[in-house]
């Protein structure tokens, strides 16, 4: 018997995986919600049909959103995380006994439930007593806030479908009115090898340039997402994600990672020619 | 009469079974279906193309409806508590017209408020009825007209007892309501009749805590956009009439003017949302004036702006206001609407209805979601932000009254010549001046230009508001009488 899962990443390429079994099905007020078991990738989290989380490569996504700036910032005491339904980046960013609060707000509740009961590793992280869970509409939330947080990471959904909102210029202009004056903001930005995926990193990474000053694209492996290729924002008021990195300082705090380095931290920086290029050009 | 079931949709059942046919079209559209222009099969789809045909025994006519055209007419009919129904075609602005046409014939008065749409006064072009306005009181902080009140149309309809009509718009673009009873009672009192442009009122049929209908109110005729609330496709309208109209005199009336080739695109899409607004309407809107409340709410924390409704409720000029309008002053953040309406359509991709010189109007419907409202609200914040000045040398809206010295008729047909912009004052307007949206006219035919409304027009012009009517398109000269 064969059960395969399979996903479009571009309206022409698809990717399958190999199913064992269908753990849990269910439909939120916003999106369908999936978890499969699955030979190569473990339990594997989808939302409206799109991979989210599968357990074998998580750990890529999850260090590179929580590390990057952890590495660069010096001060990170109060983090807002947007998304992250599974908590893979909030148990990352529990590691460190610095971060004094993280607020997490969070749409979709039937998500994290789901999370809770079948990725209860990712979702260890939920329960530190510094992570405080809120279910609301993100852009709701922040405009509440001012100069209040140090961190913002955005862990969403691509932008067609529910988080549409988490690539608009009113979220991003929020988001730097809630960071402090030298806070930084993480996003996840796409794939940027389907023609389609590209015009909307450009979209995106042209509305953030125009706000923040220091505002760069890093990239990671990851062989679940489209083309197995993905790409973060780094946007800040202050810091540098290279020049401004404190290898040491954060090689002394011992964490253990699979996937980050210092090193890899400044090479994830060096972006393809053709990637380069299209960047240049929204950045005119 | 015959029991009606609000479940089925005559013309959208009739069209199911013709498709199921598949008869063999030698009758146009020439494109057959589709097969003849496959660009634009590929772009709209065959479900859609394949259900363009023209008007045929199993499908009815518009222009003399016998079978299903009828019954979804009885159907609107009785959905709506009119005596009749007809499905337009041809936009509200065709409604509106054919209800002044046949209210109305050449040098008859009708009494009417002056911030109505273009199509009333084109109406008029039309027929050569002659306008009586009442002024609409004026918010003065808000710079917008409000309803009639009754003391004004008592005044009107004493000073002209030969009018044949009065005109109501129920409510405003901003949702403003009059006293829609009391001006049934007194129109019919004095032998007029009551007519109701409710392009923006299709939902009062349907919704809970409603300001009232005029079928409800008692009015001779109704204009309905169902493509605005309604939920039908663009161009898809209702004309309601009361009891006191002859069905078959509105329905020649309407023939002068609508098309023979009525879309089944549109009849369809009238036919599919009434059933849906019977079904499920109170429910639709009691969900999109919560989403009304609360970006209203949300606006007003925001600070600098006002987002208005019904506190403005006077029990006159303001007798009711439509709980689901979405109106915003912007002028204390030191912007103009249309300024505010353009950074959101530029900076952050979103389109409102409209924007003037002091407010904005966000159109919230059924088909609204929370996150988008989200959206149009942290927008807002963002602007302010941004772009916060100080409001001192910002025009307020204000109502200028105009002088009419010949009907719109006579004047629109009449000598004229072109003149700069600057040599018009004093002289009497042949055209329209407005901007738009809201389409209401700044100048229509027949009134004299005043150096009030040149100052106007040129601010109007400097803050980016999309003005139209007149033959020069830059609107840099007018033509008038001579």
């Amino acid at each position: 018997m064969e059960i395969w899962f399979s996903e479009f990443h571009a309206p022409d390429v698809k990717h399958s995986i190999r199913v064992n079994r269908h753990l849990y099905s269910a439909q939120s007020d916003y999106q369908r919600i999936d978890i499969f078991d699955t030979p190569e990738f473990g339990r594997v989290l989808t939302l409206d049909g799109s991979v989210v989380v599968t357990e074998r490569d998580e750990f890529v996504y999850d260090e590179m959103c929580a590390h990057i700036p952890m590495a660069v910032h010096p001060a990170i005491r109060d983090v807002l995380v947007i998304g992250d339904g599974d908590g893979g980046v909030i148990r990352e960013l529990t590691r460190y006994a610095t971060i004094e609060r993280i607020d997490l707000v969070q749409m979709d509740n039937m998500v994290l439930e789901a999370c809770r009961q079948y990725l209860p590793d990712n979702a260890s992280g939920l329960d530190d007593p510094r992570v405080h869970i809120f279910c609301d509409n993100a852009l709701r939330f922040i405009r509440r806030c001012q100069a209040e947080y140090d961190l913002i990471v955005v862990d969403s959904t691509d932008p067609l479908g529910p988080s549409e909102s988490y690539f608009t210029r009113e979220f991003f202009g929020m988001c730097h009115h809630a960071l402090r004056e030298d806070g930084i903001l993480i996003n996840q930005q796409g794939s940027p090898f389907f023609r389609h995926d590209a015009e909307e990193l450009c979209r995106s990474h042209q509305r953030i340039v125009r706000l923040f000053p220091v505002c760069r694209v890093y990239q990671a492996h990851i062989p679940t997402y489209a083309a197995g290729y993905w790409l973060f924002g780094f946007a800040s008021k202050r810091y540098h994600p290279i020049d401004d990195l404190d290898a040491p300082r954060w090689r002394s705090l011992g964490l253990d990672t699979k996937y980050y380095t210092t090193k890899l931290h400044v090479g994830a920086f060096y972006l393809p020619a053709f990637l380069e290029n299209m960047l240049k050009e929204v950045e005119k | 009469m015959k029991k009606l079931n609000q479940q089925r949709a005559p013309i959208h059942e009739a069209l199911q079974r013709f498709r199921e046919m598949r008869v063999v079209p030698f009758d146009v559209p020439g494109h057959k279906h589709g097969r003849g222009n496959p660009e634009l099969t590929e772009f709209l789809g065959e479900q859609c193309v394949g259900i363009d045909v023209n008007s045929m025994k199993p499908l009815d006519n518009l222009c003399h409806p016998i079978s299903v055209i009828r019954e979804a007419e009885e159907l609107a009919a009785e959905a709506f508590g009119a005596a009749h129904a007809f499905l337009m075609v041809g936009g509200t602005t065709s409604s509106v017209q054919s209800m002044v046409l046949s209210a109305c014939k050449r040098g008859d008065k009708i009494i009417l408020p002056r911030n109505v749409h273009r199509s009333v006064i084109n109406a008029l072009v039309l027929c050569g009825a002659v306008p009586v306005y009442v002024n609409p009181e004026v918010n003065v902080k808000l710079g917008i007209s409000l309803g009639m009140s009754r003391e004004q149309v008592a005044r009107a309809i004493r000073e002209h007892p030969d009018a044949v009509a009065v005109l109501v718009n129920n409510p405003t673009y901003y949702g403003v309501c009059s006293d829609l009873r009391a001006i049934v009672r007194m129109a019919h009192q004095a032998g007029m009749y009551c007519l109701a442009d409710e392009a923006h009122g299709t939902h009062f049929y349907f919704g809970e805590d409603m300001p009232i209908s005029a079928m409800a109110a008692g009015a001779d005729m109704a204009a309905v956009s169902m493509h605005k609330s309604g939920g039908s496709l663009t161009q898809s309208s209702l004309l309601l009439i009361g009891e006191r109209m002859s069905p078959g005199h509105v329905r020649q009336i309407i023939n002068l003017t609508q098309t023979t080739s009525g879309s089944y695109l549109l009849m369809s899409s009238l036919d599919i949302s009434r059933r849906n607004l019977v079904q499920r309407g109170r429910e639709v809107f009691r969900r999109v004036v919560a989403m009304s409340a609360y970006a209203h709410e949300e606006i007003n924390a925001i600070g600098g702006y006002y987002a208005f409704g019904q506190e403005l409720i006077n029990g006159n000029s303001i007798f009711d206001f439509d709980p689901t309008k979405l109106s915003v002053h912007t002028r204390d953040i030191g912007l103009a609407g249309i300024e505010v309406y353009d950074i959101l359509r530029d900076d952050y991709d979103i389109q409102i209805e409209f924007g003037d010189i002091g407010n904005i109007l966000a159109y919230l419907s059924m088909g609204d979601r929370l996150q988008e409202l989200e959206r149009l609200v942290s927008a807002l914040a963002e602007i302010r932000r941004r772009y916060q000045r100080d409001p001192s040398g910002l025009l307020s809206q204000e109502y200028i009254d105009p002088e009419v010295v010949a009907s719109p008729q006579e004047a629109f047909y009449a000598q004229k010549e072109s003149l700069p912009l600057a040599a018009c004052a004093g002289r009497v307007c042949s055209e329209f001046v407005m901007c738009y949206p809201p389409g209401i006219p700044i100048l229509a035919p027949g009134e004299r230009i005043t150096p009030a409304i040149l100052d106007y027009i040129a601010y109007a012009k400097a803050k980016g508001c999309s003005m139209t009517g007149p033959e020069d398109p830059d609107i840099t000269r007018l033509n008038v009488l001579l």
